[in-house]
């Protein structure tokens, strides 16, 4: 995704006709990079065709860490390295792992989704987001269009963006 | 499509009677079974283990000494776990633990044990799972009105259809109360409360200012009464929303759920005090109408989402699509792990403190009792919590009709065992293992009750139209996506 500089950018004011002009751009056989929108649109993953998140997958993955994280903790503390007799409980008294053990599953699983939400959205740090167009955090919704990715054009893919119900069409560059 | 009413159908009306005779049929073949001894009604399979008890226990068959014999022979003692302290202080017979708690189940020792005790204490189970059924619906639909959500208009008219089954509810507990009380209720024996009986229980004393027959009583009419009057308000203005339209009608009914979600947060409580928590007389557990009501809402999602399906496939609600399902779906799965949290917390709370009044609640259920009861609470467990919580955790399941119904029917028989479990080891003790004669009655009167529920239920669905048309929210619902 580093190789296009050269980007395409159509600005809708509405999210019905940006919901339509999606889908009429993507049959016309144009390669969209990304959709900015102010507040969520209902159908625009689906419209974009973007296949299913995989971000539940990961926070299954950091609850089962946490989980085993929080037993061996626990196990080896409580029983292994310094046993202790704490109301007449057994050492390994495994309800008592239940309320730690469960916390630390959320508490990784949160942050592991998080995290990785922001590693896949390019939020690291030192990361330079690629900004197209700062309205699109007021008032418009925006369309970004790696020229690199078409075969089409820049004159076609404009044309097809007006036709969608663009109302305007931007070029944009970024230099790394 | 407007207008869109419910139709009984003939095939309809002939499952649900077939359903009835068919419990008829099981109960009957069941009573002579279990009358004319062609069935053990003792809890078959069972005789054994205790005669081996009886000789380790001798001639103490007293709660106590029960206890402390099962501390020298109980397999799990042996095992070293925190139970065994409990058991061993209960031996001991410490003055405290005498009075308190000695004979929470004592009564069966007083009365012989019965088969029709078994029975009566079966239609309480089914009594007390079916009217929360029932009211958790109602309850669910006023907490859509009361929050304002939109995505559950479409749903709401399936929920309100629950409501039916209240009145049916009150008569038939009230009756069960009435002939089955004295066999379900330890604290129904006045010598408990007389200073000069033998028999005089200073604890159980000590509650009768809230445990005496007229109160309860007057508590359960004043329970059913409110519930079904602000059923029939909320009813009665979605019949007007429907005639003249207009959000005044809305409105009406959000003031409404509020009186009934203050009345209903105070009333389900105190229900579940008086009806499965008075069995244990002398025990007590503050989170008792929590789990109770956990219980009740994982179940009643359960039924909605089953209405609805059923609803769906024959040919109704076409606007409900798998996005509100999904919803349902992800309401079951969380209220099923909020049971667990619940049911793990008064769990980890008693054991931790390990106090023998309160620890005998989860002893009778895991090891006394000749352990009939262990393999129930396991399946109890895993039921209600590792199965909806592996099979809804993934997407697809929630979606899909045929999915979401084995979840749903999952849930509901797991936790009719969740009412089982609370409240057969309080009245019947030991005698509440599986049997084959017992278990005919017992799946022929869950299959009575569901019938007739389940016929309430569809006689309340042709009550309004299905879909409120004039509901504010109603296209909100229609595009809702999740």
């Amino acid at each position: 995704m580093d190789l296009g500089k050269k980007y395409i950018v159509g600005v809708f004011d509405d999210d019905g006709v940006l919901l339509k002009g999606v889908k009429q751009v993507r049959s016309k056989g144009v390669n969209i990079e990304e959709v900015y929108t102010p507040f969520p649109v209902h159908h625009l993953e689906d419209a974009l065709g973007y296949k299913r998140s995989r971000l539940p997958i990961v926070s299954f993955l950091f609850g089962i860490t946490g989980t085993t994280l929080a037993l061996i903790l626990q196990i080896s503390m409580m029983v292994v390295d310094w046993p202790m007799i704490i109301g007449g409980k057994p050492f390994f008294a495994y309800p008592d792992f239940v309320p730690v053990a469960f916390e630390l599953s959320v508490l990784l699983a949160a942050y592991g989704m998080v995290g990785t939400f922001f590693v896949r959205s390019d939020l690291k740090p030192h990361a330079k987001p690629r900004i197209f167009d700062l309205r699109s955090t007021d008032d418009v919704h925006i369309m970004a269009i790696d020229l690199a990715a078409n075969s089409l054009s820049e004159e076609e893919i404009s044309v097809i963006l007006k036709e969608s119900g663009a109302v305007e069409v931007n070029n944009k560059e970024f230099e790394d | 499509m407007s207008e869109e009413k419910f139709v009984i159908t003939g095939s309809a009306k002939k499952k649900v009677i077939t359903t009835l005779i068919v419990g008829v049929v099981l109960f009957v073949i069941g009573i002579i079974g279990v009358s004319t001894k062609a069935f053990t009604p003792e809890g078959g399979g069972h005789h054994a283990s205790v005669a081996v008890q009886n000789n380790l226990v001798a001639d103490h068959h007293e709660g106590h000494g029960e206890h402390a014999a099962e501390t020298h022979t109980d397999a799990h003692a042996s095992e070293g776990h925190g139970h065994a302290e409990a058991h061993a202080s209960e031996g001991h017979g410490d003055a405290h633990a005498s009075e308190g708690h000695g004979d929470a189940h004592g009564d069966h020792h007083g009365h012989a044990y019965s088969w029709t005790k078994r029975l009566f204490s079966n239609l309480w189970i089914n009594n007390v799972f079916f009217t929360g059924l029932a009211i958790v619906c109602v309850f669910f639909l006023a907490l859509q009105y009361l929050t304002w959500s939109g995505w559950s208009a479409l749903l709401s008219r399936v929920m309100i259809a629950f409501g039916q089954y209240l009145p049916i509810a009150g008569i038939l507990m009230l009756i069960t109360y009435f002939v089955a009380g004295h066999d379900l209720f330890h604290w129904l024996d006045s010598d408990l409360f007389d200073p000069n009986s033998p028999k005089y229980d200073k604890i159980i004393a000590g509650k009768e200012m809230y445990l005496n027959p007229i109160f309860f009583i007057a508590r359960m009419i004043g329970y059913f009464t409110l519930w079904t009057l602000l059923f029939i308000l909320i009813r009665k203005q979605m019949k007007l929303e429907d005639e003249n339209g207009g959000t005044l009608h809305h409105y009406k009914i959000v003031d409404f759920s509020g009186a009934f979600i203050v009345i209903f947060g105070i009333s389900s409580s105190m229900c579940a005090w008086d009806w499965i928590m008075s069995i244990d007389t002398h025990w007590f557990s503050t989170m008792f109408g929590w789990y109770v009501f956990a219980s009740w809402f994982v179940s009643g999602l359960s039924a909605i989402t089953l209405a609805t399906i059923y609803l769906k496939k024959a040919g109704y609600l076409k606007d409900v699509n798998e996005n509100h399902l999904h919803d349902m779906g992800k309401f079951m799965f969380a209220f099923s792990i909020f049971w667990t949290y619940i049911w793990f917390s008064q769990f980890i709370l008693i054991w931790y403190a390990n106090i023998p009044e309160e620890s005998i609640y989860f002893i009778e259920r895991f090891f006394n009792n000749d352990n009939v009861y262990t393999p129930i609470v396991i399946m109890n467990l895993v039921i209600n919590f590792l199965f909806p919580f592996l099979f809804l955790m993934t997407r697809d399941a929630k979606r899909q009709m045929t999915l979401l119904q084995v979840a749903a029917f999952g849930i509901l028989i797991g936790h009719w065992f969740d009412f089982y479990l609370m409240i057969m080891p309080g009245t019947i003790g030991k005698h509440g293992g599986f049997d084959l004669g017992i278990f005919t009655l017992e799946a022929g009167l869950i299959l009575i009750y569901a019938s007739i529920f389940i016929g309430a239920v569809m006689y309340g669905l042709t009550k309004l139209n299905l879909v409120a048309e004039n509901h504010p929210y109603l296209e909100e619902s229609k595009h809702h996506h999740t």
